[in-house]
Formats: structure tokens, C-alpha cells, sequence
């Protein structure tokens, strides 16, 4: 019996030939990567277990994204205490306020991560960057600190479900209406403990960001990771990013999956996840008008540039819907600075957004856009749990960048084709 | 090792917003943590959780974020452990390096029935509905973490 993609990579990272199903290796890694939120933790067990140092000062990566610029004084000491250790253990990738992006859509484009490489990273998210052909994904505190001090990890091995996608994205359709709508057929568990590994034809026709907004979210399906295969546009990318040499991995042909999901992307609709899970999805025909008092673009999710450019096409010349909030947070700093070169900003605001440097900020309820009781937002974010943007009786509905825009103009949830 | 406590249940997908909202996340300080567990779905859980109390859950407990102040949370609030028919797989990596103790259990058990769980053998009995089920225990791999304290002390 062959081995899929996930497989491989876990194999070749633990010094095995071979590794089957439910298997429990210790794989050596390649980054491990923390942010404001979770590496203090993570450097207290470090320090606590009397680590000598780090296991490669090159292969860390701390982020601080999720409460900065910081919000409130706890969150500044949590991040002075991380910019410290940075400093003392001679951390190369350490990224404070001013070069900072939100960590999934900054590591990729800083060349960290490259096909072949195995990542964790104590943030649920990491698992975007399967689409580049990685095995990555999210760990918590201890096992970052153990990750850090040994550049190793407990792994078990995962099965699979393969997704055979098919066909091409219909106009007003992306990437995050794919994943909605898979979670919505499979559930928030539907994948738990496995991989995702997206294959077929309709693969070259998706972009990176389509597939980094789709693995992104395999952790919302319960999944280890998600993953798609190596082509020229993964090529590309990398090329174009990193100094790094990709290692290609492609499942064996006998690969064992637990089931196979056709995807024919051609039949994906615009999906909207209601709360207060992500798999509670529904299409325009099945519901009417939906109020919203705040519209939030950006996470790591759909916070890259192309996510701003589908946008910004909608909402040139308009203006946002009297009494809506709307809220544009661009990922990194590089997204930023191309957004004002290309006019994006101005768009923006002239419409009437507002504009914001990179942060996770409103995405987990942290800051930048917090809601009040019985208030709704619609985000391009990736959860809507009971209380995820403020308070508990506030409601989150996740969608597209085009959704969401649409949407801002008309403060409703509307279909873009409707402007 | 066995324990006995009285069940505080809740349902399936009990994420780890609800668990420890995000607002509180500026700190790691375990004893505040505690202090806002589960505040979001059940504002009585802090001021009834007595110490040993088993925490109950459904299908895929813990999913969402990788916070391991969830796992931190639950444990100082008093918690001796969670039983779930599933648990989401950061949350029970997460349980097991940190110390928390955390069974998977399909059978149906109510709020407030009195436990006894026997980790050795595997073995939970509702001394309430006067019932007993068996759980799978861990593989010994995990088992040599959970026994040495932890991650980092099995890693040395």
C-alpha cells in the first residue's frame, strides 16, 4: 500500500522509508512558529525546563500579530516578554510592530515556508501552508517550547480524505467558498485527526491564495492539515518569495484514503457560514435579508492582496451603506504598502472604510473592532463562535472578500452580482 | 490512578472561545484564566465547579484555536478531568502536555451524575445510573509522556 502526500512528507521528516496510518513518530522540524498570545506560554516551559537553547535560531519564527499594536498593558507585557527572548536567543524571524504581518499570510510571503517542509505553529491556523505543499500544522504552547528546544514533535499519523476537485470557479466565486462549502457538507469534525488532500484537474485553475484560503480553514473541519500537490503556480510562488528549494511530494498512486469527496467547482455558489459554527452554511437561495452593522476583510484567511483587489473592484466609486462599519485590515505590510501604490486605499477610503495597518485584531475578538450586545458582523474571517468577535450575544457570519464587499454598500448580506 | 467527581456537562463542538474567550488572552496567568472559564456559555460554571468535578463534553470537545490557556483554564478551575465521545486534536495534544487528564467516553452520562474513573484499567462507572463502560487507554508512547510530567521532562 503507497503513501498519500501527508504520509510522505511525516516519513521522510522522521528517517523512515515508510510510515502507515495511526503510527506514532518524532519528526524533526523545519520552522516552528508562535505569536504574541501563545509564545509567552511557550517560553515559560522553555525557561522552566531549563532549556539550554534553541534548536536553530534561523527555524523560529515569532509573529506578533494577534494583539498588536498592543491593545491594553497585559498585552504589551506578554509581547515584551517574547521581544526579549527573541533577542537573547538571537531569534532571526522575530517580527514586532512595523514589519509584522497576521503569521499565515507573512510566513509564506517571507519565503519561510517552502514545498516539502514540515511546520508547527502554536496558532490553529497554521495549516495554510499545505498549499504550498507543506505538511504544517498548529500545535499549543508546550509543544512549540519542545519544538523550540529540540526542533522535534510527536506526531501520529493521519489518514486521509481526498478531495478530487473538478471543473473551475464560476465569476463571484473563490477559494473561501470552497472550503465553507465542504465544511458544510462534512462538518466541523468531518475531518478530525485526518488530512485534506485536495487533488485533481480543477487544481491549476485555483490560485495560491484560493489554496492558502482553503487550507487555511481545514482546521475548521477538524482537520491535522490540509495539503495540495505541487505545480507551476506553487513554483511560482516560490520563486518568487523564497531563496529556498522546494521538495516535491506527490502521493503514490496506491495511496490509501478513507473516502474520496468529488468537488466539481463549477457548481460551488457563494456560502455563507451563519452562527454560531463554520459548517452551519447556506447559499442565497436559502435565506433573505440579513442585517449587519460591521463588515470586517482581512485575517489570514482572506487578507492578501488579491482578497483587497476583488473587493475594491465592487466597492470603487460607492459608498458603504449609511450606519455600516467597515472595517480593512491587509495582512502585511508589504500588502499595505502595494494596496496604497495600486489606489486600492484610496477607494477604500473614499467609500468610506477604514484602513488598518496588519493585526488579527477583531478575527478572535482581541481589539479593532469589537462588537456590542445583539450586534452582527459579516467577516472574511475563519470562526463564528458564540462570543468570537465580542460579546456573547453578538453574531459572526463568514464569507467571501466579494460577499463582503457587496454587502459594506448595502448593509445586508447581498451577492455581488447585485451591485 | 482513579478519581471520582460529580459531571458538569455540556454539549458537542464546546470550542475554546467558549472555553477561555480571547478577551482574557492577554494574560497567562492560570488563576485568572480560570476565573472567566466557560463564562461565555455558562456564567454559574465558576461559582459551582468544585474541586475534583468532571467536566463533560460531546462530540469534538476543544475544537477551534490552539490556545493551551484552554486546557490551563480548565485544569486550575478545579477540574480533575474531561470525558468527551471526541475530542478536537489540538485540544488533546494539548491535555496530554500539559498534565490534564482527558478520557474518550461514548456513553451518555447527565449533569451531575457521580463518576469513578479507573485510568489503569480503562474503566468508567457511573456510580448514579449504577452503570460501567470501558475506554480505550493511551498508547504507550503517550503514556511515557504523561508518566515522565509532561512534554518537555520526556523529551530530556
Amino acid at each position: 500500500m503507497g503513501m498519500t502526500m501527508t504520509q510522505k512528507i511525516l516519513a521522510s521528516h522522521a528517517g523512515k522509508d515508510k510510515v502507515v496510518v495511526g503510527e506514532l513518530i518524532m519528526a524533526n522540524l523545519d520552522l516552528v512558529l508562535g505569536n504574541d498570545v501563545t509564545s509567552p506560554v511557550a517560553i515559560k516551559e522553555f525557561e522552566k525546563a531549563g532549556c539550554k537553547g534553541v534548536f536553530d535560531c534561523e527555524k523560529i519564527a515569532l509573529v506578533m500579530d494577534h494583539f498588536t499594536p498592543n491593545k491594553d498593558i497585559k498585552a504589551a507585557e506578554q509581547t515584551k516578554l517574547v521581544r526579549e527572548f527573541a533577542g537573547k536567543r538571537n531569534i532571526k524571524h522575530y517580527y514586532d510592530v512595523g514589519e509584522m504581518g497576521v503569521e499565515h499570510a507573512l510566513l509564506p510571503e517571507k519565503g519561510l515556508v517552502v514545498s516539502g517542509d514540515l511546520v508547527i505553529g502554536a496558532d490553529s491556523h497554521t495549516c495554510t501552508y499545505g498549499a504550498l505543499g507543506a505538511f504544517s500544522t498548529g500545535v499549543g504552547s508546550t509543544d512549540m517550547a519542545a519544538g523550540m528546544s529540540y526542533g522535534k514533535a510527536w506526531f501520529k499519523v493521519p489518514s486521509a480524505i481526498r478531495f478530487n476537485l473538478t471543473g473551475k470557479l464560476s465569476k463571484w466565486v473563490s477559494g473561501k467558498d470552497v472550503i465553507l462549502h465542504i465544511i458544510g457538507m462534512i462538518g466541523v469534525d468531518g475531518a478530525l485527526y485526518k488530512s485534506m488532500e485536495f487533488s485533481g484537474e480543477g487544481v491549476s485553475s485555483l490560485s495560491i491564495d484560493d489554496r492558502f484560503t482553503i487550507c487555511n480553514m481545514a482546521i475548521e473541519a477538524g482537520a491535522k492539515n490540509g495539503i495540495f500537490p505541487v505545480d507551476k503556480v506553487t513554483l511560482e510562488y516560490i520563486k518568487n518569495h523564497s531563496k529556498r528549494a522546494p521538495v516535491i511530494f506527490n502521493a503514490d498512486d496506491d495511496a490509501e484514503y478513507e473516502k474520496t469527496i468529488d468537488i466539481d467547482l463549477s457548481k460551488v455558489e457563494s456560502t455563507i457560514a451563519f452562527p454560531h459554527l463554520p459548517s452551519n452554511t447556506k447559499t442565497f437561495s436559502e435565506f433573505s435579508e440579513i442585517k449587519i452593522d460591521q463588515v470586517v476583510i482581512g485575517s489570514c484567511t482572506n487578507g492578501r492582496y488579491s482578497d483587497f483587489e476583488k473587493a475594491a473592484k465592487i466597492i470603487k466609486g460607492k459608498k458603504v451603506a449609511k450606519g455600516i462599519r467597515v472595517l480593512i485590515i491587509p495582512a502585511t505590510q508589504k500588502i499595505f504598502l502595494q494596496m496604497a501604490e495600486k489606489g486600492l486605499t484610496k477607494i477604500f477610503v473614499d467609500a468610506g472604510c477604514a484602513v488598518s495597518t496588519p493585526t488579527c485584531g477583531p478575527c478572535l475578538g482581541g481589539h479593532m473592532g469589537i462588537l456590542a450586545k445583539g450586534e452582527r458582523s459579516l467577516a472574511t474571517t475563519n470562526r463564528n463562535f458564540v462570543g468570537r468577535m465580542g460579546h456573547p450575544e453578538s453574531e459572526v457570519y463568514l464569507c467571501s472578500p466579494e460577499v463582503a464587499a457587496a454587502s459594506a454598500l448595502t448593509g445586508y448580506i447581498t451577492h455581488p452580482s447585485k451591485i | 490512578m482513579k478519581i471520582t467527581g460529580k459531571a458538569i456537562k455540556y454539549g458537542d463542538n464546546v470550542d475554546t472561545d467558549v472555553i477561555i474567550p480571547a478577551r482574557y488572552l492577554n494574560t497567562s496567568d492560570p488563576k485568572e484564566l480560570a476565573s472567566h472559564c466557560m463564562e461565555d456559555i455558562d456564567k454559574t460554571f465558576v461559582s459551582r465547579v468544585k474541586k475534583g468535578d468532571i467536566m463533560v463534553g460531546g462530540f469534538n470537545f476543544g475544537c477551534g484555536s490552539s490556545r493551551e490557556h484552554a486546557p490551563i483554564a480548565i485544569k486550575e478551575s478545579g477540574i480533575s478531568c474531561v470525558v468527551a465521545k471526541s475530542f478536537a486534536r489540538i485540544f488533546y495534544r494539548n491535555a496530554i502536555n500539559t498534565g490534564l487528564a482527558i478520557v474518550e467516553f461514548d456513553q451518555e452520562i447527565e449533569e451531575g451524575d457521580e463518576l469513578e474513573i479507573d485510568f489503569d484499567g480503562g474503566i468508567l462507572i457511573n456510580k448514579t445510573k449504577g452503570t460501567k463502560g470501558i475506554f480505550p487507554p493511551f498508547p504507550d508512547f503517550l503514556k511515557n509522556i504523561i508518566e515522565k510530567g509532561g512534554l518537555m521532562p520526556s523529551l530530556k
